[in-house]
């Protein structure tokens, strides 16, 4: 092989390589898409679990709303304290104050309180229950207990209690929604923290044709509604709170209910309420 | 001619569950006396439910409207005894929900006689007129679906109709109500084709009917009408041979194509009993306020054929029937391959209801689940040749989109994959949550 042949070749490869290096410089200077740097920097501290509690389309979505300013830090509700004081100095914002939204149940009508009327023994699953006749509890409206929920949450958050109703741990759930779309009858919703009264129940029968079926249903007396004018309403049988006027509520709207039904929640969700009947309420 | 030698008087796949029709198949139908409380559900027919015009207190005839259609997929609801409305609530549903309902305390010293009316004369009446005599009388498929009648009347006038199958095969084991009605009004179920096939405008009638009722078969065709082309077809006995479908596929050797309906190959499939039911509007002006209804197993100490009102409780039935036997466990509203099983004894009785099946504890033992072992017998069994071991395992995972693409609409929910599964797989189950929760996407895609 001649010296010529070789440097021949390494003069080819070196233009090539030169040629298609100045290309590349040139490419990246004129089509160049500059990016914030710290979004980056931001994805990398958020969770990354891409839940969508945020309302955004996962995290990375997330991180960029942040940086543009659009949402404060405290938008993701599943970070803790530390993440959160690091994206806001990150991006020398304030953190920002987002109350904790969690799932919340409305039945508290466990296996100790409602009574089955018939025996299941389809698939293990509410959906499944009914789709059929119901999973054989009395209550149609009440918690079927077959754990849709409990399968589809991602945070471990939710955990059947002895009673065979789902427990929300506040502190595990991010509010991301998973829950809402398992349960076949709607139980679940999403609600803030300071949100603290709740009607814990969906029948919608009256009086004693309520409490025949669930000892801790609404048995739509209204008492709740008297209590608290303004703030709970009697719609269909059932207590319902305007959560627009929530700030107008205290703990006595649902000091006098007679079965529990309407609860004043501070922190997680009582579900194995002890009945509250009170010797001044018949 | 080609065609009917290629015809085959049966479909294939299917299953031969027991028959059990023995209980009631030769027991005469009875008149049930009036309750002393009446249940209408306002919802008791496909579509729309009915919108409530009582209001509690108020005084009701025998077959006064409490309800009314609401839209044209929907009917009316009338009161099917003379009383005073107690409430209009929420009571148990046979579906196992609770649903709006006008509860009518019965009247004892009433004779129950209706209002003085005029009977439409049918001859001379147009087509539409007669639909809509047939949506006033409130008359819905009484085979079981209660899909209101009158709208499978009106077919558009680009899909023509040339055949009348009148549905008498009656396949659920042990029900016997489209069989006595067969043996015992004959000359009704002609008459009502008679009004079918002029509404409709067909030359030709077909009455299916399974082999295992000689005794219908040889009464219908005794009655057969000279001046009409109505004939009797004997069908192979074969699970679920009086699926729609599958009796199409049979009389007329086509398939209805997925997602059609009968009037696509030319047909339209009533019930005998829906049959019936329209001849009385046209005989006696009563609506549908009363029908044949089998109460039947080894949990019933009499079994019988009943004319039941509309809107009687459970209780009342059974305790007519003289009882449940000590080891009754299970109440079917339905046959036992696609009926549900009821809790509630308050549960009323409605115009779909074809029976009332009461198992006792050896039948209605709950069976281990054990997992799928890949026989295909399911595959074997589809009346509708689909792949139920496939579907059932996208069930499991939750894979309802895919269900969809692999047919799962085509399923009737007939409940025979699940009949052979040799691990008791709930099958039908898992297609009817994987249809309910492609409804409940829609609805929220819908809602968004």
């Amino acid at each position: 092989m001649t010296a010529q042949a070789i440097l021949g070749s390494v003069a080819i490869l070196g233009g090539v390589g030169l040629t298609f290096g100045t290309l590349i410089a040139l490419a990246n200077r004129k089509l160049r898409v500059w990016e914030d740097p710290r979004i980056e920097s931001v994805t990398d501290i958020l969770p990354g679990a891409n839940c969508g509690a945020c309302g955004f389309a996962g995290c990375r979505a997330f991180a960029e709303a942040a940086v543009e300013g659009t949402v404060a830090p405290a938008g993701c509700t599943v970070m803790g304290e530390g993440e959160l004081e690091d994206v806001a100095a990150l991006l020398g914002v304030d953190a920002g104050e987002a109350v904790k939204r969690v799932a919340r149940l409305l039945c508290a009508g466990g296996s100790d309180v409602a009574p089955k009327k018939a025996i299941y023994d389809g698939l293990e699953s509410c959906a499944a229950a009914v789709a059929v006749s119901g999973g054989g509890k009395a209550c149609p409206w009440g918690c079927i207990g077959l754990a849709d929920c409990a399968v589809s949450c991602d945070f471990d958050a939710i955990r059947m209690t002895a009673s065979d109703l789902p427990e929300v741990d506040i502190d595990l759930c991010t509010a991301c929604g998973d829950c809402v779309d398992a349960c076949p009858l709607d139980l679940f919703v999403l609600m803030p923290l300071d949100h603290k009264l709740i009607v814990q129940c969906k029948n919608l029968l009256d009086g004693e044709a309520a409490t025949d079926l669930c000892a801790v249903a609404c048995n739509a007396c209204g008492r709740c509604a008297a209590d608290a004018p303004g703030v709970v309403e009697m719609m269909q049988g059932l207590a319902v709170v305007d959560y627009e006027a929530i700030d107008r509520a205290g703990p006595e709207a649902a000091a006098r209910c007679p079965t529990g039904a309407i609860r004043w929640v501070e922190g997680a969700q009582d579900l194995r309420p002890e009945l509250v009947l009170s010797g001044s309420v018949t | 001619m080609l065609s009917d030698l290629l015809r085959s008087d049966t479909f294939r796949h299917g299953v031969h569950p027991p028959e059990r029709k023995s209980y009631t198949e030769s027991v005469r139908i009875r008149r049930m006396p009036f309750p002393d409380e009446i249940v209408l559900p306002l919802r008791q027919h496909a579509g729309r439910p009915a919108i409530p015009l009582v209001r509690p207190g108020e005084r009701v005839e025998r077959a006064d409207k409490v309800g009314e259609a609401d839209g044209f997929i929907s009917v009316p609801i009338h009161a099917s005894a003379a009383g005073r409305v107690r409430d209009v609530t929420l009571w148990p549903h046979p579906d196992g929900s609770m649903a709006e309902s006008v509860v009518i305390e019965v009247d004892r010293w009433s004779p129950q006689l209706p209002r003085p009316r005029i009977v439409a004369q049918w001859e001379g009446l147009e087509p539409e007129q007669v639909v809509r005599e047939v949506q006033k009388a409130g008359v819905v498929g009484l085979g079981g679906a209660a899909f209101p009648t009158h709208v499978k009347l009106l077919p558009p006038k680009d899909t023509p109709v040339h055949t009348l199958i009148v549905n008498g095969a009656e396949c659920e084991p042990y029900l016997t109500t489209d069989h006595r009605t067969m043996v015992e009004y004959p000359e009704r179920v002609q008459f009502g084709i008679r009004i079918m096939m002029k509404a409709l405008g067909v030359e030709k009638a077909i009455i299916g009917v399974e082999k295992n009722k000689p005794d219908a078969i040889e009464t219908l065709r005794a009655t057969l009408p000279s001046d009409l082309d109505v004939s009797v077809l004997p069908l192979t006995v074969k699970y679920p041979q009086g699926a729609e479908k599958m009796l199409i596929e049979v009389v007329t050797g086509r398939e209805v194509p997925t997602g059609k309906l009968p009037m696509h190959v030319g047909v339209v499939v009533q019930n005998v009993g829906s049959i019936a039911c329209i001849a009385e509007i046209f005989e006696t002006g009563q609506p549908l306020i009363e029908r044949v209804v089998t109460v039947t197993g080894p949990g019933v100490r009499r079994p019988s054929n009943l004319l039941v009102p509309v809107g009687t409780k459970l209780r009342d039935v059974l305790e007519f029937c003289e009882g449940l036997t000590d080891d009754a466990s299970q109440i079917v509203f339905g046959g036992p391959m696609m009926g549900s099983a009821t809790p509630d004894l308050d549960t009323p009785l409605i115009k779909g209801t074809t029976g009332v099946v009461v198992l006792t504890e050896s039948e209605a033992r709950p069976r281990q689940v054990h997992p799928c072992i890949h026989c295909g017998r399911c595959l074997e069994s589809c009346p509708v040749f689909l792949n139920p071991s496939l579907l059932g395992s996208l069930a499991q995972a939750g894979r309802y989109g895919e269900m969809e693409e692999s047919n799962l609409m085509d399923c009737m929910l007939c409940g025979s994959c699940s009949y052979v599964c040799p691990s008791h797989i709930p099958l039908s189950q898992m297609f009817a949550l994987g249809k309910n929760m492609l409804r409940r996407q829609k609805a929220k895609e819908n809602a968004a």
